[in-house]
């Protein structure tokens, strides 16, 4: 009684973990299958595996080809990512290791700026890169996620920079270094792993972002998400090769995730839990 | 009495700029590092909402350029009695609320477990953490024809096993179907704020009332969820502020069918397949305004917490 009393929880809790990840496990498992496996009932769990499903969503055997979606995914991302990092670091700086008057007001200004929902600005933004010749260019995503991230990266570097010791800055200044040195040299190195957290976070979002695609994309600028929107309607026999594209699109996000796990939960609060 | 206590505020600041210029030149080199981010921000975010809310005033429809005119509130009048509109905004709440509640109970549920030390705690965190790294728009697919197809899901080949019913789930429960998606999607991220929260708690405390003979369930009710109540809010209004503007499941598991159009479809639709400019920017408007009361107390619950770790260190 006792000894179950004591394995009950973790008992339970390897149940719950697994019924949470079998949708995901029934999804790679499928990606593997043949067509005609993949859609049978009851489910074959036991049929041959293939790499057909994976052949047909990268189009070897005709088809439209992932690979711009991905890349341009990509681009928008990495490069969004970049500009995040830019802005916010000494951004963070200004607002903890030498904060301005009233810092804390200008922080959350940038965490009320998370709250005003997409759809709001969404119109005007779209008649505008209508109308100045920008619509399915991926830079203006470039942008308009960076304005997404921004709000997050400022806080989460806030939190981490705070962390950083102020002798050893001022240690630098009295040696004469001009701030872009010190930020570079002495403040970038110290707060390294949570400038990485904040980077992988801010890569997250982008990678996953839908709704701006969809409206201000076309043909060439198109995202992975939006790629993914041609599965929407049925296509006959299509699982194992939806659950392929379904993979292989998470990959890059499942990765980022795992390996920033541990900050998962600083980045997704706005800092606010540690 | 109004001038004699504005006089010498006002005075102050001039003083100071003629006799310490220094000390402002300082101030604007405090601040430049701030600016560009600040600026940027300002310019990509505020200046759009403007935008819309001016828009929102106008009877414009896209298709129609030179039919633009003022029209007042007259949009809002149509975005608060038309039916598809206002069946939309309740679609909204409905769905946040389910949603955010549901996730809210299964995570606390989940980190309660997660807390406590057993083998393989590690692996099964990792587990858990996965749906919510999955693309929203494939976690949609894959709940959409993986699990819901009525002839050959996950759902209906288990149910097979056990001689159970056939249901097709997206068209006989729609909202269900797309909530459901979204808690699976959710328990994760309440699981790790709530997590993070029980991890803070003061484990001597804990160990005194145990000392003193409390039960496992009087240490829950009385020193652990108090102490969890301000995680429980965050991860409800953080929850909230998602959830609300949720796009992804709609658009992919329903594509707003079905009576699951929420606010964020019905906008993205007014204006991109109806092309009315005016109607959707009044909807965006109200979005904003619904927004900004969750975001109040958003902020203040932030800010409490905010405060709370500013204090410890």
């Amino acid at each position: 009684m006792n000894v179950l009393r004591r394995k009950a929880p973790g008992l339970l809790a390897w149940f719950a973990g697994i019924v949470f990840f079998l949708p995901i496990a029934w999804m790679a498992l499928t990606s593997f299958h043949s067509e005609s496996d993949a859609a049978t009932n009851p489910p074959s769990f036991a049929a041959a595996l293939t790499l057909d499903g994976y052949r047909e969503f990268f189009g070897v055997d005709g088809g439209a080809s992932p690979w711009p979606a991905l890349i341009n995914s990509t681009v928008a991302s990495l490069a969004s990512t970049l500009l995040v990092l830019l802005l916010a670091f000494p951004a963070a700086y200004a607002l903890s290791i030498r904060p301005v008057r009233k810092w804390t007001d200008v922080l959350f200004f940038f965490l009320s700026t998370k709250m005003l929902p997409v759809v709001a600005g969404l119109l005007p933004i779209y008649l505008f890169a209508k109308n100045a010749g920008l619509l399915d260019n991926i830079w203006l995503l470039v942008v308009l996620y960076t304005s997404m991230n921004l709000p997050i990266a400022v806080w989460m570097m806030q939190s981490f920079l705070a962390e950083v010791p102020v002798a050893v800055i001022e240690a630098a200044q009295l040696d004469g270094a001009r701030l872009p040195t010190v930020l570079a040299r002495v403040v970038a190195p110290i707060a390294a792993p949570g400038i990485a957290a904040t980077a992988l976070i801010c890569f997250i979002f982008s990678w996953n972002e839908l709704l701006f695609a969809r409206v201000l994309t076309g043909v060439v600028a198109e995202t992975a998400p939006v790629f993914l929107t041609g599965f929407i309607t049925s296509q006959g026999l299509f699982l194992a090769k939806v659950c392929a594209a379904s993979l292989v699109i998470s990959l890059p996000v499942l990765a980022a995730g795992f390996a920033a796990q541990d900050k998962l939960v600083q980045g997704l609060s706005l800092g606010a839990v540690k | 009495m109004t001038a004699t206590t504005t006089a010498p505020r006002a005075a102050t600041p001039v003083r100071t700029t003629e006799d310490r210029p220094h000390a402002r030149l300082r101030a604007w080199a405090t601040r430049a590092p701030l600016l560009p981010a600040l600026v940027f921000m300002i310019t990509v975010t505020q200046l759009p909402f403007v935008a819309t809310l001016v828009i929102s005033f106008f009877d414009w429809n896209s298709l129609y350029p030179d039919a633009r005119s003022f029209a007042g509130l007259a949009n809002y009048g149509e975005v608060l009695t038309d039916p598809d509109l206002r069946r939309s905004v309740w679609t909204t709440v409905l769905l946040t609320v389910a949603v955010v509640l549901a996730s809210l109970v299964l995570g606390l549920l989940l980190a309660l477990l997660l807390d406590r030390r057993f083998r393989g705690r590690g692996l099964v965190r990792t587990l858990l953490i996965a749906p919510f790294l999955v693309v929203p728009v494939a976690a949609a697919l894959l709940w959409k024809h993986v699990l819901y197809n009525p002839e050959y899901g996950l759902f209906n080949g288990l149910l097979h096993y056990v001689g159970g019913p056939q249901p097709d789930w997206i068209s006989e429960t729609p909202l269900l179907a797309v909530e459901a998606s979204l808690v699976w999607q959710w328990t994760p991220f309440m699981m790790l704020i709530l997590l993070a929260g029980l991890q803070s708690r003061d484990h001597q405390q804990i160990e005194a009332a145990r000392v003193d003979g409390a039960s496992d369930w009087q240490i829950f009710r009385h020193l652990t969820l108090p102490h969890l109540r301000r995680y429980l809010e965050l991860g409800a209004l953080l929850g909230s502020i998602y959830i609300v503007q949720n796009f992804d499941a709609v658009f992919t598991i329903t594509s707003g069918g079905l009576g699951t159009a929420n606010l964020p479809y019905t906008v993205y639709q007014t204006f991109y397949q109806a092309h009315e400019n005016g109607l959707a920017s009044a909807a965006g408007v109200l979005v904003v305004i619904g927004s900004i009361i969750i975001a109040t107390f958003a902020l203040r619950v932030v800010s409490s917490l905010f405060r709370e770790e500013a204090g410890r260190s």
